[in-house]
């Protein structure tokens, strides 16, 4: 039995206990608070608002798409949505969705602190995003950006006439954002675990969340030099990109990938926390191979480095370049492989209880399967050449970003739902949705990889009629996909009024954010818990889960 | 769908490709399906039958472990390799292949054919035959893109990118731009027409009225006065340029660099840029005086100049040639452009 001193949980109080949400009240106990709890809120309502904006982008994208020649928009207007659309939803959801939401709510509670080491930066930090997305915002309003979230040179900087620096500069600042939201987990990580909470019983969801700080603190600096460098050419006349001035346009596909791709395991690696805490709750098993699960972060954190040129396989780098890069791009791939592997081997002789999270849980490491075996696709030089810069690559990049990150993420507001909230969502309006949003995200996205072999190539206004069939069912799929979205939106936005209230640990498992009350209260613990168990330890606490 | 399965075996590598492509489609739909089949059979067998059970807590076994971490390993290298040599294939052209230039602009495809045949928006090969595409863009970065050939190249401001394909089926193919160039991007589409080699003769006969591409290069290399200095025999202010095509060049700043066509294109535009050891920094500038298009007839014209001192090279009949250095090269590419074609020296 675990040693640990807890808030004794059977107060039911005449006078309802004070918590996070109700010891202060009104709009300025919001903008100046520094508990980490409440400003995962803010990202929450943030990140929501503006995943429906990128969202609807896509949807009008969708809708222009089902007649080959296009029929809602001209084309210039149909080049400022897709780029809108990848700028919004890479930087101002899919980079911050889970870190700076659940992260922010779950992480400090996960290893027993009172909030985050640096809680005054962590606002600030929001701050920093939202000014970086009401800038990005701007340059929408003003008329949008034509670039694609890539920005490749010398496109933007030499011909493109939209507002590609006011852009760059929303994003610039965003990226402050993550770098300090990184800084403070790491921090927080290395300096707030509880006593007896050592590296190897923490929950994978502090070592995925580790290593995507890590990628946070180091690879978003290069983007902001990139961005500057960008700057410089343009108000100084040195060629850095620009062949006109003699700079090499390839370069910048260099400098932006070394951040970029990291970036995407900025925004799977959190994903895969989220998995690996919902999979031994609902399973009701600690993690298989906890080691080679939490190492399997660090790996992927390190290798996801070296394999920016595989962007660039047919953009001019050399034969050699393009091995090596292929070579280490299958390298990458063996952690996630294993980390696929050991789900699957949690649930094996487990109690299985396929609750919405768990649904979405399950969700992910389907769709981050095909996503990650497309990926094998796109690592094989010869293979690449035909199917890069097609649909293929978009519907791979999805099943990864949507299908794992986005299911990833509902999977894990529902899972803290009542920890959040101290209610319960609607578990079969929920299930339903769960399953909408995978078929949704089937029909919306696998077709995609078809019409990506057959060549159609990505960012097209119009395209040829023979694609048209793939295209109306991804359409199809699309809508269903966003009614999957938007329901949750709804029955959550019911469940914080009027759900049933929640226990303290509905799930009846054993991680520490679950031995506080539904919400917590301002400080998390009443009493420092004490940690004498390893991560997931149900046999540890099987008296006190009154289990077996 | 039925448009998907007729983009089967049209390109050189095409059936290659597609092995490797269904192949990997075949084991990766083993391994999901499989994954996928154990995780509904975990999710149905061990599902949850009392609210309080606790069940094994199973959670390591070191032999299954290093299976799936090492099987996956050795067929991710099997991948690697073969993505390899198939990219390797693709990077390589066969000696004999012809070269077509193709200058990308927003939004359109020029090609030009060595026996002078310009096209816009269109490219007519031979089946059969292995054309090499010499690549260059006059604004943004481009990417040459045929489906139904499995080859896609950017093409870049400043720079050669080359790929080549053979097409092996008569037919008429969708030539893509595949890289996001601007407003009109979807609109820079056209046709690769693959037609039988007779046939293609007869296209051929139509359409070059101003000559070859490497006589109109020659055309320019008088109008610019470029041979008082480039002697083709020799010992002129600027070096000698026979035979210069893919030969190692010393350069003042102690570098060597190969003659690709991307170095000759910068030693036209921006000479200064770098200077062949024992020569003086002399020759003007002449970027923004020649079109791409020119640029890529010169550095025809250049390449077709004999590859060795003393080398015979057959004349050309009906056409009047300068005599340099003794040299005649034969300019006359309509119907025979290999014989002309030097071979290279690296390939």
């Amino acid at each position: 039995m675990a040693t640990v001193t807890l808030v004794e949980p059977q107060s039911a109080p005449a006078q309802p206990r004070l918590n996070y949400l109700t010891e202060k009240t009104g709009l300025m106990s919001w903008l100046f608070t520094t508990d980490h709890k409440r400003i995962g809120l803010l990202y929450v309502v943030s990140i929501t608002f503006f995943f429906f904006f990128g969202g609807f982008f896509a949807l009008l994208m969708r809708l222009h798409l089902l007649l080959p020649q296009g029929w809602l928009f001209g084309h210039e207007t149909y080049n400022k949505l897709f780029t809108m659309h990848g700028i919004i939803m890479v930087w101002f959801f899919l980079i911050p969705s889970i870190p700076n939401t659940l992260g922010n709510f779950v992480l400090p509670m996960m290893i027993g602190a009172k909030d985050l080491a640096f809680p005054k930066l962590n606002l600030l930090s929001w701050y920093i995003f939202m000014l970086g997305g009401m800038t990005t915002l701007y340059a929408l309003v003003r008329g949008g950006v034509d670039t694609g979230w890539t920005f490749y040179t010398p496109f933007s900087t030499s011909y493109s006439t939209s507002f590609v620096i006011t852009a760059a500069v929303g994003i610039l600042i965003a990226g402050f954002s993550s770098i300090l939201t990184g800084l403070n987990f790491i921090a927080t990580v290395h300096r707030m675990r509880a006593p007896g909470l050592t590296w190897f019983r923490l929950p994978i969801f502090i070592w995925s969340t580790y290593a995507t700080s890590l990628i946070l603190v180091l690879a978003t600096p290069v983007l902001a030099i990139t961005l500057a460098m960008i700057g410089i050419e343009r108000i100084f006349q040195v060629g850095i990109f620009d062949p006109a001035l003699g700079g090499d346009p390839v370069l910048f596909q260099h400098m932006f990938w070394f951040y970029s791709h990291p970036a995407v395991y900025i925004m799977v690696l959190p994903a895969m926390a989220v998995v690996s805490e919902i999979i031994p709750t609902f399973s009701r098993k600690p993690i298989f191979g906890y080691k080679a699960v939490a190492f399997s972060s660090m790996a992927i954190a390190i290798l996801g480095f070296l394999v920016w040129g595989h962007h660039m396989f047919v953009a001019g780098e050399s034969a050699y370049a393009a091995m090596t890069f292929s070579f280490l791009s299958y390298m990458v791939a063996i952690p996630s492989a294993i980390k696929v592997f050991n789900w699957t081997a949690t649930m094996y002789r487990g109690s299985v209880q396929l609750d919405t999270p768990m649904l979405y849980a399950i969700g992910f490491v389907a769709l981050f399967t095909i996503g990650g075996m497309t990926g094998l696709f796109l690592a094989a030089l010869g293979i690449d050449v035909h199917v890069t810069d097609t649909y293929f690559v978009i519907a791979h990049f999805h099943y990864i970003m949507v299908g794992g990150t986005v299911m990833a993420f509902l999977g894990g507001v529902h899972y803290w739902w009542p920890k959040i909230s101290g209610k319960m969502y609607p578990e079969f309006l929920a299930k339903l949705s769960a399953l909408t949003v995978f078929l949704g995200f089937n029909l919306t996205f696998f077709p995609q990889f078809i019409l990506g072999y057959m060549g159609m190539p990505r960012r097209y206004a119009a395209y040829p009629p023979e694609f048209q069939v793939l295209n109306v069912l991804s359409t199809a799929g699309a809508s269903i996909l966003g009614v999957g979205y938007v329901v949750p939106l709804i029955y959550l936005i019911w469940a914080w009024k009027y759900g049933e209230p929640a226990t303290d640990n509905p799930w009846r498992t054993t991680g520490l954010e679950w031995k506080t009350p539904s919400p917590p209260p301002k400080h998390n613990f009443e009493q420092t818990p004490v940690v004498t168990w390893k991560a997931y330890d149900f046999e540890a606490q099987k008296e006190e889960l009154h289990l077996g | 769908m039925i448009s998907c399965l007729a983009l089967l075996f049209q390109g050189s590598v095409t059936h290659e490709y597609n092995l490797f492509f269904w192949a990997m489609v075949a084991l990766c739909s083993i391994v999901g399906t499989g994954i996928a089949a154990f995780l509904i059979y975990c999710a149905w067998h061990y599902r949850r039958r009392s609210e309080n059970e606790l069940p094994s807590q199973l959670a390591r076994n070191i032999p299954a472990e290093v299976t799936w971490i090492a099987l996956p390993t050795l067929l991710f290298i099997t991948m690697f390799a073969y993505g390899v040599k198939i990219y390797f294939d693709l990077e390589r052209p066969p000696d004999n292949s012809e070269d077509v230039y193709v200058v990308a602009k927003q939004w359109m495809w020029k090609t030009q054919h060595l026996g002078g045949q310009r096209e816009i928006d269109t490219l007519h090969v031979p089946v059969g035959r292995a054309i090499r595409l010499n690549m260059i863009s006059q604004d943004v970065i481009h990417s040459f893109f045929v489906p139904a050939f499995r080859i896609k190249q950017d093409v870049l401001p400043r720079r050669y990118t080359s790929i080549w394909f053979k097409a092996t089926v008569p037919g008429t193919y969708h030539l893509f731009c595949a890289e996001y160039c601007g407003t009109e991007h979807s609109q820079m589409i056209g046709w690769i027409y693959a037609m039988d080699p007779k046939d293609y003769q007869t296209w051929l006969q139509q359409g070059a009225a101003e000559g070859s591409l490497a006589s109109t290069g020659e055309k320019l290399f008088h109008q610019f006065g470029c041979g008082n200095c480039h002697h083709f025999s020799g010992h002129g202010r600027g070096p000698n340029l026979r035979g210069l095509y893919k030969r190692p060049v010393q350069l003042t700043s102690g570098e060597t660099v190969i003659a690709d066509e991307t170095y000759i294109r910068e030693s036209i535009l921006q000479a200064r840029a770098k200077i062949v050891q024992g020569f003086q920094p002399i020759m003007p500038i002449f970027q923004g005086q020649l079109s791409e298009e020119q640029v890529a007839a010169l550095i025809a014209y250049i390449k077709a100049i004999g590859p060795a001192p003393g080398g015979e090279m057959p004349s050309g009949p009906g056409e009047e040639m300068g005599d340099y250095g003794g040299i005649t090269p034969d300019l006359s590419h309509p119907t025979a452009p290999a014989t002309a074609e030097p071979k290279p020296g690296v390939r």
